[in-house]
């Protein structure tokens, strides 16, 4: 055995090998990522007033919810899912449909109207789309893999169509405006602020519920089957029940973020609803990181911040933000993969 | 075939009657009968593509069984489904190491010894009986220590260790070893060795696969030799090893 103070060759093979450099200072990368995020958030919005503050907050805070839900699916069990704006989008049609008034009788091309409130129509919204998925899940448990991938892909393309050209409840092009805000025992919620309040303590709700889920046993098989489906069934778990079980819950979640989405915009249409949107929502998963639920809260911090803050960046023309916009992702994204495969806070690769 | 007479000695774990699987053209397990005894360990031996993996993943329902019947415990099964294995008291381990490796060590066990069913295991408590059931685990094979690392994180010695006391840990009636000696160093084969004579003890039914001919020696009670997905011998291991068609079908592959 070759005996050398410890102290010494970790620091001769730190400044010998960047590479164990690299490991030895990875904990405090992600303590440094963590404090880069959080003060760029605050001077941003110090910077910008507070009116702006809520605009990023109550984006972050939806993009927040899907991420997370989200992450149960790519990050803990291993389905790489781009169905997820499929789900977003019924949770908002389904708030946007059900809560329109007898107003919309005047409306050229109307709609049926049910008028209920926004709690109820919610509730509703993630009813139908457990079921939804319930069935959806049936037929993608059959694939797995990249014919997964392919398959979720079909049915985001699917339900964008029948958004589009369902005109009798969808009212197609033309959207849903006119969304009903939540009501609080008699109070109606349509103050930026209340509401991004009421979309927070939702984005609590998800937070809490999909920690208990991953710290559950249930959770650790949900892990195993990332790992080994085939493995975990041998020890006799029916894989097949628990990825369906996780997929109709974080399909609901979804649903949850889209029906407070329509309520908070008050105009819905499907162009908000593209394939393009799942896509993004795997760039934010990834980017904080897979298996990590906070990773998911700073994926989409960071997201929601490059995405407002590229108009503020001098020298482009404001027609480009938006092409910019994705282009900086996308850079984003391929950096990452080259030199953090594990996202900001991750510890897992896909 | 030809010593069918002698298994009648034994009390049996599982029997197979005119099993088939199939591969495109090669027919991997062709048209096997066999009787595995109830009680100790029994090596299952042969060149290498005889069958005896594919064997193992028949039992285990890991693959589809094309044709013919598995007998366990007196029910006859047309099909193992892989999740089903357990309910017939069986469990495995893989001849490429399959742990769930990014989860700890600790995980990879009490993923084991938690509940099955989707509610059940989603609201269950963690409880302090699972954790001490792998901490019994994890001290037998001497990774206790290592109970917070990544299982892919594991020397190939440890990980092999880790496989077997994930299958110890299903508490089953039969164990199905596919190599587990192979690649160990000789302090963590002792240790495989001891936890197999430990299930021996405890009455278990133990199959394994093993090239090594002084393990098969060592620790088989009984021995049945595969080639090319058929029986070529069955019995006592000394005596079967001496056999020249068995000597035969080694030197000759």
């Amino acid at each position: 055995m070759q005996e050398k103070p410890a102290a010494e060759s970790q620091l001769w093979r730190s400044l010998s090998d960047p590479r164990f450099l690299w490991t030895r200072l990875s904990g405090n990368i992600e303590l440094l990522i963590n404090l880069i995020v959080v003060v760029a958030t605050i001077v941003f919005i110090l910077s910008q007033g507070p009116g702006f503050g809520i605009r990023i907050a109550q984006l972050f805070a939806i993009f927040a919810i899907l991420a997370v839900s989200l992450n149960l699916l790519i990050g803990y069990t291993g389905l790489l899912s781009l169905a997820h704006v499929a789900f977003f989008g019924m949770g908002a049609y389904s708030v946007a449909i059900l809560t329109t008034g007898a107003a919309y009788e005047q409306v050229p091309g109307h709609i049926p109207h049910f008028g209920l409130s926004f709690f109820a129509a919610l509730f509703v919204g993630m009813a139908f789309t457990g079921v939804v998925a319930l069935f959806v899940g049936g037929v993608l448990s059959r694939f797995r893999d990249d014919i997964f991938v392919l398959v979720s892909v079909g049915f985001a393309v699917i339900s964008h169509r029948i958004f589009l050209f369902w005109q009798p409840v969808t009212r197609g092009p033309f959207g849903i405006h006119a969304i009903a805000k939540p009501e609080v025992g008699g109070m109606v919620i349509d103050g930026e602020l209340e509401f991004l309040f009421l979309t927070l303590a939702f984005l609590v709700i998800v937070f809490l519920i999909s920690w208990l889920i991953v710290r559950s046993s249930f959770g650790r098989v949900l892990m195993a089957i990332r790992e080994d489906e085939q493995a975990i069934e041998v020890f006799g778990y029916k894989a097949r029940y628990f990825k369906l079980t996780i997929w109709i819950i974080s399909a609901m979640m979804a649903a949850l973020a889209g029906g407070i989405t329509a309520s908070e915009q008050t105009f819905i249409d499907p162009m908000s609803f593209l394939l393009l949107e799942s896509i993004l929502l795997v760039c934010i998963v990834i980017l904080g990181g897979l298996g990590t639920l906070w990773g998911s809260l700073l994926g989409a911090l960071v997201f929601v911040l490059l995405n407002e803050g590229m108009r503020f960046v001098p020298f482009l023309p404001g027609e480009l933000v938006g092409q910019a916009r994705l282009a900086i992702l996308g850079i984003v994204i391929v950096l990452l993969m080259l030199f953090r495969p594990q996202g900001l806070v991750g510890r897992f690769k896909l | 075939m030809s010593n069918a007479g002698k298994q009648q000695n034994h009390e049996i774990a599982i029997q197979t009657q005119g099993l088939l699987k199939q591969f495109a053209s090669v027919r991997a397990i062709n048209n096997l009968s066999i009787a595995l005894p109830r009680e100790g360990i029994t090596s299952i031996v042969g060149p290498n593509g005889s069958g005896k993996s594919t064997l193992i993943n028949l039992l285990s329902g890991t693959l589809p069984i094309d044709e013919g019947l598995v007998i366990i415990e007196g029910m006859s099964l047309r099909a193992i489904l892989p999740y089903d294995s357990p309910t017939h008291g069986i469990t495995r381990t893989f001849q490429e190491v399959r742990l769930f490796d990014q989860m700890t060590v600790l995980d990879n066990l009490l993923v084991i010894l938690t509940k099955r069913e989707v509610f059940g295991s989603l609201f269950e408590p963690p409880r302090a009986s699972y954790r001490n059931r792998a901490r019994q685990l994890l001290d037998s094979v001497g990774l206790w220590d290592k109970r917070q690392d990544l299982a892919e994180n594991l020397s190939y010695g440890q990980r092999k260790l880790l496989e077997v006391s994930r299958a110890l840990a299903m508490d089953v009636q039969i164990y199905l070893f596919d190599e587990p000696f192979a690649g160990l160093f000789p302090a963590m084969l002792e240790r495989v060795k001891g936890l197999l004579e430990e299930l021996r003890r405890e009455r278990k039914t133990i199959i394994f696969i093993e090239h090594n001919m002084d393990l098969i020696r060592q620790l088989s009670d009984y021995t049945f030799v595969l080639d090319s997905g058929e029986l070529l011998a069955e019995g006592e291991v000394r005596e079967v090893l001496g056999k020249p068609e068995v000597i035969e079908a080694y030197l000759g592959t």
